[in-house]
């Protein structure tokens, strides 16, 4: 029997032995290979452009909180993934049919059915208690860190789980997003009874927390700006609400601003593409000029727009 | 014991002649052809749609390019993906369903022959009243047409009533064909074939047939109510009439998660029936199988606002929802064990059907996993209308669908025509389909978690989202080729395939029963069936009053092809 060529070498125990070492040995390199993969894929992650392996954060703390429920989500992920897809490449090679093996005529087993069953919903019972131990954070305004008038405060801890976005604690800023093809209607709040609006670029004074009540008046649009949390959709007849807030040592030293870019998510129309949005992030102060500036232009454009009507009237009138 | 009652009597006087010619082909009632004339229209839409495809990758494979307008590129858009949903993915399924579900339950036809060829017929009309707006203005809206977009104010253009009216034509197509399949399961299968001795196949396309009658039939009262409000004067949709935005979303998620499932369960019954045999091995846990398809369709039909997450809902709503697309991954992820469990210690023939199946498989799990990472709102709010999404429904709807759509012809071929795909050129479609497939798509998870949307015409070259797009579109045109060797394979094959005889593969299941390709009345005696592999139980019979070994050896070749 052992004289017998290789290829139609029955099933004997030298064999058996044989395939064993050189399966074993294999699946040593697969197994090794497949952690140093897994963790170099975390390793590249943060150092890597951000936006290949991890949702873009930093601009606000939802936006952290999004990401640190992603990483727990990813390794969770990646342990299933690499085992279960292992366990299929496995089969497929270490089973593969050669001459003289025979098929096991196994129909099922039920402890192992229950077992599978049991600890798939047992990992998804911790996705969901994470996912709420996090949400606070995610969901509800963060305390600014200046007041209303730019001054710094003690950082404030109050947190409220809700079923809608509650108040910020403390002092906050609600600017409306108006959505329009294809632009960003900016209305900010009225400070000393000035009224300022503006489009597509939002200023604001970072440290504080930002409330946005997101509206549209025509079509279906998606307010985002990935460094600075979720995407909030902008639904004609509806408010929908979000929120962010840059941190104070965001801008970089000797420069005054710091700029995150976005754009509308959904679709909107031909132009969808080009429904750009940006948030300029600036000190309390320069923002404040910047508003001021902006209120005393838009009165100046009212008043040359009236003037320029009544000199249009008393011209067609003196006809 | 009750008296049997007499046969009635059939005196045949006279025999009409065969009708022959392309004219019997337009006529047809029996399922085998009907079957036929599904697939072969579903390939044409599945090459347009891949065109399709291929157009806007290469839109989008440089910065600022102008290959297309936005006006084109959103046409081009919509129609792909209503192609795929609706003229290749469900019908493919309902094609595969005509030609097999009677052979396998050992039925003479469906139960209602000329109701299927209605079916088939208002199918291709469906996609004829779609393509039709080729010659006008195509609809532009996407596939979901979402308010108030797809109204008149804002898509004034005709191109919508025709996506309206293929939904509505297809969607009776569907519905039809559903109650057929489910008149036939329910009262044709063949002596002895229990609930737990169907075909996994058999199973699934039940479960497909009643998800079809509760989601299609919903769909077309929403679409309806889109048609009224375009051009009836009613404002169901228009917010500006007190009509509701969202409600439109609600509605046609409410048809547009279970549909997911009209996709993919098909898939699984196909992966169910290859996998045992070419494993050489029963199927692991049939019960728990079946069970989870029928479990899966019950909560697929709870999931829709999961595609909705980032509209104006409370935290209660949002939670409920994320739950029960948490819930539905467990029977999924049983299934996926029980097919890993089916592969070991079996002797696992690297046959193309049983390839594709695997591949589909692997790239169905990672769909899976991407599906956890969106149903947990607060991280969908970062992943959703971006190219992730795109990237994580194209893992399931084609990696899961078309790989087993592959899987499925590359198995059923010799019983359809009586010859044997190439194996070689098989297996090179498989090798470029598996590395376009990952080429094309794995990539796309980065763009979208680099802030990319879906659904962009173009992006600027200061985006960073170059590489990527320059990868997904290379991967698209392999994808492409391996598409096209399949389709030359196919008719290479038709005339120059090995003879397959009745059952090459030494399956499990009765269709393999008959002669390849069957013959009208399918069966002239039907066996009776004491097993969920009857075919294997017909070997060990034939074994044990021949001695001659009827059983596969492993190694031993099938069919050379």
């Amino acid at each position: 029997m052992t004289g017998r060529v290789r290829g139609s070498r029955p099933y004997t125990a030298d064999a058996v032995a044989d395939v064993k070492t050189k399966t074993r040995r294999r699946v040593r390199v697969l197994a090794a290979a497949l952690p140093v993969v897994a963790l170099g894929a975390l390793v590249l992650a943060p150092t890597a452009s951000a936006g290949w392996f991890l949702p873009q954060s930093d601009g606000s703390p939802n936006a952290d909180g999004i990401r640190t429920l992603y990483i727990l989500i990813a390794i969770l992920a990646l342990v299933i993934f690499v085992g279960v897809e292992g366990l299929l490449i496995y089969s497929m090679i270490k089973f593969r049919a050669r001459k003289g093996r025979v098929a096991a005529q196994i129909h099922g087993n039920t402890q192992l059915e229950i077992g599978w069953t049991v600890g798939a919903a047992a990992i998804l019972i911790f996705l969901t208690v994470f996912t709420f131990v996090l949400l606070d954070d995610i969901k509800n305004p963060a305390a600014s860190d200046i007041d209303a008038n730019g001054d710094p405060v003690a950082a404030a801890h109050a947190q409220f789980a809700s079923t809608d976005q509650p108040a910020a604690p403390g002092a906050s800023m609600n600017i409306k997003v108006i959505g329009q093809q294809y632009s960003w209607n900016l209305q900010y709040p009225s400070i000393d009874d000035k009224r300022v609006y503006a489009y597509n670029t939002m200023y604001v004074p970072v440290g504080m927390t930002v409330t946005l009540d997101i509206e549209s008046v025509d079509v279906a649009h998606s307010w985002w700006i990935p460094q600075l949390g979720g995407k909030m959709d902008a639904i004609p007849g509806y408010t929908n609400k979000s929120w962010f807030k840059i941190p104070l040592d965001a801008i970089p030293e000797g420069q005054d601003r710091v700029v995150y870019e976005g754009q509308c998510a959904e679709l909107c129309g031909r132009n969808h593409a080009n429904m750009l949005a940006r948030v300029v992030g600036l000190r309390y102060d320069d923002w404040k000029a910047w508003y001021d500036d902006k209120a005393a232009q838009l009165q100046q454009a009212q008043d040359d727009a009236a003037a320029e009507r009544k000199q249009i009237e008393s011209q067609e009138g003196g006809r | 014991v009750a008296a049997i009652p007499a046969r009635p009597q059939i005196i045949a006087h006279e025999v009409d002649r065969p009708r022959r010619g392309w004219i019997t082909w337009l006529t047809t009632t029996d399922h085998k052809r009907i079957g036929i004339l599904y697939l072969c229209t579903v390939l044409v839409f599945f090459v347009i749609g891949g065109v399709e495809a291929l157009l806007m990758r290469i839109q989008l494979g440089t910065p600022e390019n102008t290959f297309l307008t936005p006006e084109k590129y959103n046409e081009i858009m919509t129609m792909h993906g209503t192609t795929m949903i609706f003229l290749v993915i469900v019908p493919v399924w309902a094609g595969f369903a005509n030609y097999f579900l009677p052979l396998m339950i050992g039925a003479r036809d469906v139960a209602f022959p000329r109701l299927n060829a209605w079916s088939y017929w208002m199918y291709l009309f469906g996609g004829l009243a779609l393509y039709a707006s080729l010659f006008f203005t195509p609809p532009e809206a996407g596939w979901f047409s979402y308010v108030p977009l797809s109204l008149k104010d804002f898509t004034p253009s005709n191109g919508q009533e025709a996506w309206i009216y293929m939904v509505h034509l297809t969607g009776l197509s569907s519905v039809i064909g559903a109650i057929n399949f489910i008149a036939t399961i329910h009262n044709m299968r063949a002596p002895g074939m229990g609930w737990g001795r169907m075909p996994l196949f058999v199973w699934t396309i039940l479960i497909y047939a009643y998800l079809i009658i509760l989601a299609l039939t919903s769909l077309a009262a929403s679409v309806t109510m889109l048609l009224l409000d375009r051009n009836f004067g009613t404002s169901f949709f228009d917010p500006s009439d007190g009509g509701s935005a969202l409600l439109w979303q609600h509605l046609f998620w409410f048809f547009g998660h279970p549909e997911v499932y009209i996709l993919v369960l098909p898939a699984f019954g196909v992966w169910s029936e290859v996998l045992p045999v070419f494993a050489r091995k029963p199927i692991f846990g049939y019960k728990a199988i079946a069970a989870a398809t029928a479990g899966i369709a019950f909560l697929g039909m709870l999931v829709w606002a999961h595609h909705m997450f980032a509209t104006p809902m409370s935290t209660v709503v949002l939670a409920f929802f994320m739950l029960s697309s948490f819930l539905i991954a467990v029977p999924t992820g049983v299934k996926i064990f029980n097919w890993v469990a089916t592969l070991w210690r079996g002797t696992v023939e690297w046959r193309v059907p049983l390839l594709f199946s695997v591949g589909g498989i692997a790239a169905f799990l990672m769909g899976g996993i991407t599906g956890i990472f969106l149903a947990v709102f607060p991280v969908d709010w970062q992943l959703t209308d971006t190219y992730f999404v795109v990237a994580h429904f194209h893992y399931t709807a084609f990696g899961a669908s078309a790989f087993a759509m592959m899987a499925a012809l590359y198995y059923w071929f010799p019983k359809m025509t009586g010859r044997m795909m190439s194996e070689g050129l098989g297996k090179v479609s498989f090798v470029l389909f598996f590395i376009g497939f990952h080429l094309t798509f794995l990539i796309q998870h980065s763009a979208g978690l680099d802030g990319m949307p879906r659904r962009i015409y173009e992006y600027s070259s200061s985006s960073g989202w170059e590489v990527q797009n320059l990868v997904s579109t290379i991967g698209a045109f392999v994808l492409a080729l391996s598409v096209l060797l399949t389709i030359i394979n196919v008719v290479r094959s038709l005339k120059k395939g090995t003879i397959a005889g009745a059952d090459p593969w030494k399956a499990n299941t009765l269709e393999w029963f008959t002669t390849s390709p069957p013959p009208e009345n399918n069966f002239d005696v039907v066996p009776r069936v004491r097993s969920v592999e009857p075919m294997k139980d017909i070997r060990r019979q034939i074994e044990r009053q021949t001695g001659v070994t009827q059983r596969f050896e492993a190694g031993k070749p099938m069919v050379n092809a």
